[in-house]
């Protein structure tokens, strides 16, 4: 008995050592990957030459708009936000109109065939034919400097299609589904009056997965636009805040392109902060109320299939 | 993630043709092929219609002749890839660079992961993870963009930081030696969130019977974790480390192409890039394409060897 309590004082004892060590070391953790998000608001919002100088080095210092003023006033900034969204929600609404029925189709275990699709599936994972295979059949079928260009070579993810295929088979009981058959239910009417709104929560992740990772994009619009007008926000990003300052590093620049650079560099230091505040801004807003849902679509995915 | 055990076949108990099977599945499950069709147009298009058209680096390809018309030069394409003079320097660079950032990033998610898998607090858990899994949320452009920002020899904070501390300001992304350092800590800072979310999935499988036996067995936190927690993920190590080998040659051009200038391209020139840039800048559709290719098989045959030894080892397999 008192050498129960005993090994529950010790243990209790190393309890809170091993805890305030593992505290700390999160807490760690947390203030680097902080850190440098709490930079880069505080210098969109701060005096250039207080950045510049080093001067501020956590929160702002000489409070103005300059940065943000300067990007609204940039019309590339409002012509890139727009593509942006349109690309993100006909992009993610495509996306989806193809993950979830063929998820659906591949978690039907007696669906004859089913092996033979997997694997087809999933062998693109492994392997690919490249990107100048991908550039050329994007151009034979005439959708270089297309909105299509954007939409359809991104148009399904095998990851996702195994996420939400894991989903089904995990979580909508085979009787429900054997109970509509009895009922006359047709697959159809299955499929879109009993699993579409069972998987709402699934349809909400992919939408975020596959939401984000258009957002996000830049290399394929950057190789397959050519038109400004229809270029997405990244790829304005790209000029604004990688090239004008790779050029400080020594990057040599067109000449048609010159121009527009110095005048682009001289104002660099304000609006560099600024443009990546604007840019992620509406990811990291969103990101804190869905986040629970990201994570339960990597815990899906990850459960033996 | 990993692949289903091969589904008990199809109803048919009776053994019938194969015509006759298909059929009555074609009879059955017509709208089930329906649903799959999008997507199976997708695959055949778009993944392997370029699988198709990769046939271009065994031939000399000439625009207006088509790949069918273009004079087939079988390896001439591979043989001139293997005796360039960037052969070995875009093979080490790629290696370098992916193989600097397995070692390195591997342990990271798997450490948060134990120890927010210790937090008792939920609030504080939560709030470490909301903040840790952020950056994962961040475009390459902006990622970039701050990482250039940041180590500007002449107004980065890190180099302000250095100079404080009375160092000299180093031009980082100007030095070649830095390169890979730079692109594989950057990810491990962008990534590490992220990447324990699969780990702490697979630690809440964890039976709380087998935590309380051991510590009823005078086992300490450490020892749980040592002995419990890390053998119950074991097998997620297996598949990610399976994953990430499998993809060795492969370190993408999105970042590097955007923090590459000539001043380091003796480092972080890799294969993507190279394809990407002899390709689509100076138009060697054929030449770029055998690149890729070659690129896509090597990757291949280290997933299958790595895979092979893991179900050796220890039965855990990709399928």
């Amino acid at each position: 008995m008192s050498a129960a309590v005993k090994n529950r004082i010790r243990s209790s004892k190393g309890d809170l050592v091993f805890n305030i060590f593992n505290t700390i070391f999160l807490i760690i953790v947390t203030i680097i990957t902080l850190y440098p998000l709490i930079f880069v608001v505080s210098a969109s919002i701060s005096d250039p030459n207080m950045v510049n100088s080093g001067k501020m080095w956590l929160w702002p210092i000489g409070f103005t708009l300059d940065g943000y003023n300067r990007v609204f006033a940039n019309s590339d900034i409002w012509i890139g936000y727009r593509n942006t969204i349109f690309y993100t929600v006909f992009g993610t609404l495509l996306n989806l109109a193809v993950t979830i029925p063929c998820a659906y189709a591949l978690a039907k275990k007696s669906l004859p065939g089913r092996k033979f699709f997997n694997f087809l599936f999933l062998f693109t994972m492994f392997f690919s034919g490249g990107l100048i295979p991908l550039y050329m059949l994007v151009k034979t079928l005439l959708l270089l400097d297309t909105i299509w260009a954007v939409l359809l070579p991104t148009a399904a993810s095998i990851w996702n299609i195994i996420i939400t295929r894991t989903f089904l088979e995990t979580t909508i009981p085979d009787g429900l589904e054997e109970a509509a058959e009895i009922d006359g239910c047709s697959t159809f009417m299955k499929f879109f009056k009993i699993i579409l709104p069972l998987s709402a929560p699934i349809i909400a992740v992919m939408a975020l997965f596959y939401g984000v990772g258009h957002w996000n994009s830049y290399f394929n619009e950057m190789i397959f636009l050519s038109d400004r007008n229809k270029f997405p926000l990244q790829v304005f990003l790209r000029e604004l805040i990688i090239i004008t300052q790779m050029d400080t590093n020594g990057q040599t620049i067109t000449s048609t392109e010159a121009q527009s650079i110095a005048e682009q560099q001289r104002l660099a230091g304000i609006i560099k902060y600024s443009i990546m505040v604007v840019s992620t801004l509406p990811i990291i807003c969103v990101y804190p109320f869905l986040q629970r849902f990201f994570v339960k679509g990597v815990m899906v995915g990850s459960i033996k299939g | 993630m990993t692949q289903t055990k091969a589904a008990p076949a199809s109803g048919t108990k009776r053994k019938k043709s194969l015509g006759q099977r298909f059929v009555k599945g074609l009879r059955d499950y017509w709208q089930y092929y329906i649903l799959l069709l999008p997507a199976l147009a997708y695959f055949l298009i778009f993944c392997y219609g370029p699988m198709y058209g990769a046939q271009i680096a065994f031939r000399n390809f000439i625009a207006n002749k088509g790949i069918w018309g273009s004079p087939w030069v079988g390896f001439d394409h591979f043989v001139r890839f293997f005796k360039g003079v960037y052969f070995w320097d875009l093979i080490r660079n790629t290696l370098v660079i992916s193989v600097y950032g397995l070692i390195a990033g591997f342990p990271f998610p798997i450490i948060l992961a134990l120890s927010l898998n210790e937090v008792k607090n939920d609030m504080f858990k939560k709030t470490v993870q909301t903040i840790t899994y952020a950056p994962y949320f961040i475009s390459t452009v902006v990622m970039c963009g701050m990482l250039i920002a940041f180590l500007n020899p002449s107004t980065g904070i890190i180099n302000k930081f250095i100079t404080a501390l009375g160092g000299e300001a180093i031009p980082f992304l100007s030095k070649e030696n830095m390169f890979p350092s730079i692109y594989v800590w950057s990810g491990i800072w962008q990534g590490t969130g992220w990447g324990s979310v699969i780990y702490i999935a697979a630690l809440s499988g964890v039976s709380p019977e087998l935590l309380e036996a051991a510590t009823l067995d005078g086992a300490s936190r450490m020892q749980k974790i040592w002995y419990v927690n890390i053998p119950a993920i074991f097998p997620t190590m297996v598949i990610m480390l399976i994953l990430n080998s499998g993809s060795l040659l492969s370190v993408g051009y999105e970042k590097i192409y955007l923090l590459q200038s000539p001043l380091n391209t003796a480092t972080s020139e890799v294969i993507s890039t190279y394809v990407y840039k002899t390709g689509l800048v100076s138009a060697q559709y054929s030449f770029s394409t055998a690149v890729g290719l070659f690129n896509s098989v090597v990757n291949l045959v280290l997933l299958i060897i790595v895979n092979t030894i893991a179900r050796k080892l220890n039965e855990t397999s990709l399928w």
